[in-house]
């Protein structure tokens, strides 16, 4: 591994976790495509200072972006408070209008220059180590270092410092306003940062990645807590991994950094989704199977209870009337009776069954409630 | 656009923008293809819209983009139609991917959403780069699905789009019933025994179908506008489904004519972002000025209201004066009715408009009373509102 492809990794797992940390926020807010728009259109807000300044490597160009960000957002609201569109709708409205702005502007007067539209789409995260930082013929690491390493630290004092607004802005937006804690401010303030992520970022890994950062480590983290600290912090770890394999997928097929980094954002969201302790496919599936076994093991109990004194007791016990009168088919019969079975739930003897103490337990205690 | 032309606007270009609209082949043919695009998405748009699915078409159109490369790679062939029916299965399995994850999970819908889109996405510029690297070249043109090339439509693209939006209208027409029913009540329609399950996938389908046809015209970034924009600018001009669709259709194929002629009337105008932002400018008048529901008739109406309500409030003071004093056939002085109105400012204009109307009088200097008519006028209120 060479000391580029090292940095490239390193550069992408700082925007990795600088995505999570707003990315819990915006799924758990319920605003998770609120990135993808304000990713696209932070692109106006880039041109538009870039026209200012004429100069491509400018810090207001990131001021500009923020800006545009927030500009994005009260958009939005400003079209969801006339009540003429539903807020989707503001959204869709909103973002594809600046962002072809932005294209426009860009092939009209930009053309010569080092903006492009691919550029801010895919990312030049493979040219990110080109970029570096040199004081006084010293080399200080890549550029993307700095600026996703100060936009991740901005970040995480953020979420630090004001940990406790965010949970309970999220969770409780009425409670927070009676106390006191702002809520509007905080929702700006994390839309700012969410923009300013979303701008230092796209310059390495581009607009896509940013958005799936933002939002498939987040949703795979939601799947695997239920706590705040533990989602924020496993979100970042998925990020983490998502960045570094992608890297290596992206070397092994010579392909694009960015989308294949997207792509193993996929492929680990799709790994928890399947199976996540709890909340994953499989485990759903297991046990919806231990349900309906422990339901069937209870009516098994109750029938074979129900008709041991009266004097058909031998017919009805017999494990063949099961399917009779229980409706089951003669396999699952089978298998539920071998389970009761080994569960010390019945005894068989030549075919006939009768339950043992805690079988009759079982069914006593079922009848009662 | 390539055609060239000086970028002055003079009434010499835009006559012969005209003329080129009719007898010039690329400019025909992309104005025919963004009318047909606009016509389609905006029709269909309008049900994606009215069931709260306005991001669902961003998310389709970008996680198209798999699919288109996936049907190159496997068929070999840039035929449109083997590109299509590659965006619409990729479409497709994206749409179902979502809402098998919001419906088994505790994941909100906006996060299935950004979820599918940028991931699928990510995946589609994956294979796109690694296609674009392999030893033949036959690949070429692929990428002009992300931003969309419309000078590149050929008539052959334009024939294709026309049957398949043909199809998908016709569809839309036939099942109209059924898919009014399912957008507007859906729990009736289960009750009436309609299988709503595979009318949803039938429409979402079509929805998939508008926005795979757009795809080469206006790109993956910008078609999520064609779907939500002209059905969110009809909306704003009725209450009816029909006319709703009528008229998204409509707006789509203005917009889409008038963003290809504005684009081809000057040099290095992309096309695609010119017919967004056409119909932005749809939308953004909609919302302004259609009857009833615009923001300007709603101005107007607030202020009638307004003026509609502080007429009566004085009104009402006089009534309740006249009742405190029964027996006294006297005048109150400004002064009073100031201070029992919220907005003393007013009073004085509104107790001369009300004169003029023959609804007070002044009974002598600065002493305000009901006339009959008034009196008449504030009891009817009153009972009312009582």
């Amino acid at each position: 591994m060479s000391l580029a492809q090292l940095e490239i990794q390193i550069i992408a797992s700082l925007v990795a976790v600088a995505c999570s940390l707003v990315g819990v926020f915006l799924i758990l807010r319920r605003m998770a495509m609120m990135s993808d728009a304000i990713s696209h259109t932070v692109l106006l807000g880039i041109v538009l200072a870039f026209f200012v300044t004429k100069n491509i490597t400018s810090p207001l160009l990131l001021i500009g972006a923020a800006l545009m960000g927030m500009l994005t957002v009260s958009l939005v609201e400003l079209l969801n408070r006339t009540q003429l569109v539903k807020e989707d709708t503001s959204i869709g409205l909103v973002f594809p209008a600046l962002f072809s702005i932005a294209v426009i502007l860009i092939s009209r007067f930009a053309g010569d220059v080092h903006i492009d539209n691919d550029a801010v789409l895919l990312g030049e995260l493979a040219f990110a180590p080109f970029n570096r930082v040199k004081l006084f013929g010293l080399d200080f690491g890549p550029e993307a270092y700095y600026s996703s390493g100060g936009i991740l630290i901005l970040n995480l004092l953020f979420v630090i410092l004001f940990y406790k607004e965010l949970k309970l802005a999220t969770f409780d937006p009425a409670l927070a306003a009676t106390l006191g804690f702002a809520p509007t401010l905080i929702h700006y303030a994390l839309m700012t940062l969410v923009s300013l992520t979303a701008v230092g970022s796209f310059n390495a890994v581009g607009s896509i990645l940013v958005v799936a950062f933002m939002v498939a480590p987040p949703s795979a983290a939601y799947l695997l807590t239920d706590k705040l600290s533990r989602m924020i912090l496993y979100s970042a770890l998925i990020g983490i991994v998502s960045a570094i394999s992608g890297y290596w997928l992206a070397n092994i097929l010579d392909a694009s950094i960015a989308g294949s980094m997207a792509t193993m954002t996929g492929a680990s969201f799709l790994i928890v989704y399947l199976f996540a302790p709890e909340r994953g496919l499989l485990a759903q599936a297991r046990r919806r199977q231990n349900q309906r076994i422990e339901f069937a093991l209870t009516m098994l109990t109750m029938h074979i209870a129900n008709h041991t004194a009266a004097h058909e007791a031998e017919l009805e016990n017999e494990v063949i009337h099961l399917n009779e009168h229980l409706k089951w088919s003669p396999k699952f019969a089978m298998e539920i009776v071998g389970i009761a079975e080994r569960t010390g739930l019945v005894n068989q003897q030549s075919g006939l069954l009768s339950l043992t103490e805690i079988g009759k337990q079982r069914a006593a205690q079922e009848f009662n409630t | 656009m390539k055609t060239v032309r000086t970028e002055n606007f003079s009434k010499m270009d835009i006559s012969q923008l005209f003329y080129d609209l009719f007898f010039d082949y690329t400019l025909r043919t992309v104005a025919l293809g963004s009318a047909i695009l606009g016509m389609v998405s905006g029709a269909l748009g309008s049900f994606a819209v009215l069931r709260k699915q306005s991001l669902l078409g961003d998310a389709i159109s970008h996680a198209a983009l798999p699919g288109i490369v996936l049907a190159f790679l496997i068929t070999r062939s840039r035929e449109p139609i083997v590109l299509i029916l590659g965006a619409l299965i990729a479409g497709w399995l994206a749409t179902l991917l979502m809402l098998s994850i919001i419906r088994t999970t505790r994941i909100k819908d906006d996060s299935a959403l950004g979820l599918v889109l940028s991931v699928f996405f990510g995946f589609g510029l994956m294979l796109l780069t690694f296609t674009q690297k392999l030893p033949d070249a036959t690949q070429a043109g692929l990428d002009k699905f992300l931003f969309g090339q419309a000078a590149t439509l050929l008539q052959r693209d334009v024939i294709t789009m026309g049957i398949i939006g043909v199809i998908a209208l016709t569809l839309l027409f036939m099942f109209w019933k059924e898919f009014k029913l399912i957008t507007f009540d859906s729990e009736f329609a289960g009750s009436l025994g309609l299988p709503i399950r595979v009318l949803d996938v039938l429409l979402t389908t079509l929805l998939v179908i508008a926005i795979v046809l757009g795809l080469q015209t206006v790109g993956v970034v910008l078609m999520s506008a064609m779907i939500v924009a002209p059905a969110a600018a009809a909306r704003q001009w009725t209450n009816h489904l029909n006319k709703m669709v009528w008229l998204g259709g409509l707006f789509g194929a203005i917009a889409g004519v008038s963003g290809t002629l504005i684009s081809g009337s000057a040099e290095k105008l992309p096309t695609g972002p010119v017919i967004v932002l056409c119909m932005s400018i749809i939308v953004f008048f909609s919302m302004l000025i259609a009857p009833n529901r615009g923001l300007i008739w709603n101005w107007f109406r607030t202020q009638r209201n307004r003026k509609l309500l502080r007429i009566q409030a004085v009104l009402a003071d006089l009534h309740t004066l006249a009742l405190q004093h029964p027996n006294e056939e006297r005048g109150h002085p400004i002064a009073t009715l100031r201070s029992m109105n919220a907005h003393p400012e007013f009073v004085s204009l509104i107790l001369n408009q009300l004169k003029e109307q023959g609804m007070v009088q002044e009974l002598s200097k600065n002493a305000w009373a009901l006339t009959q008519a008034g009196l008449a006028e504030a009891e009817q209120t009153f009972k009312k509102e009582a």
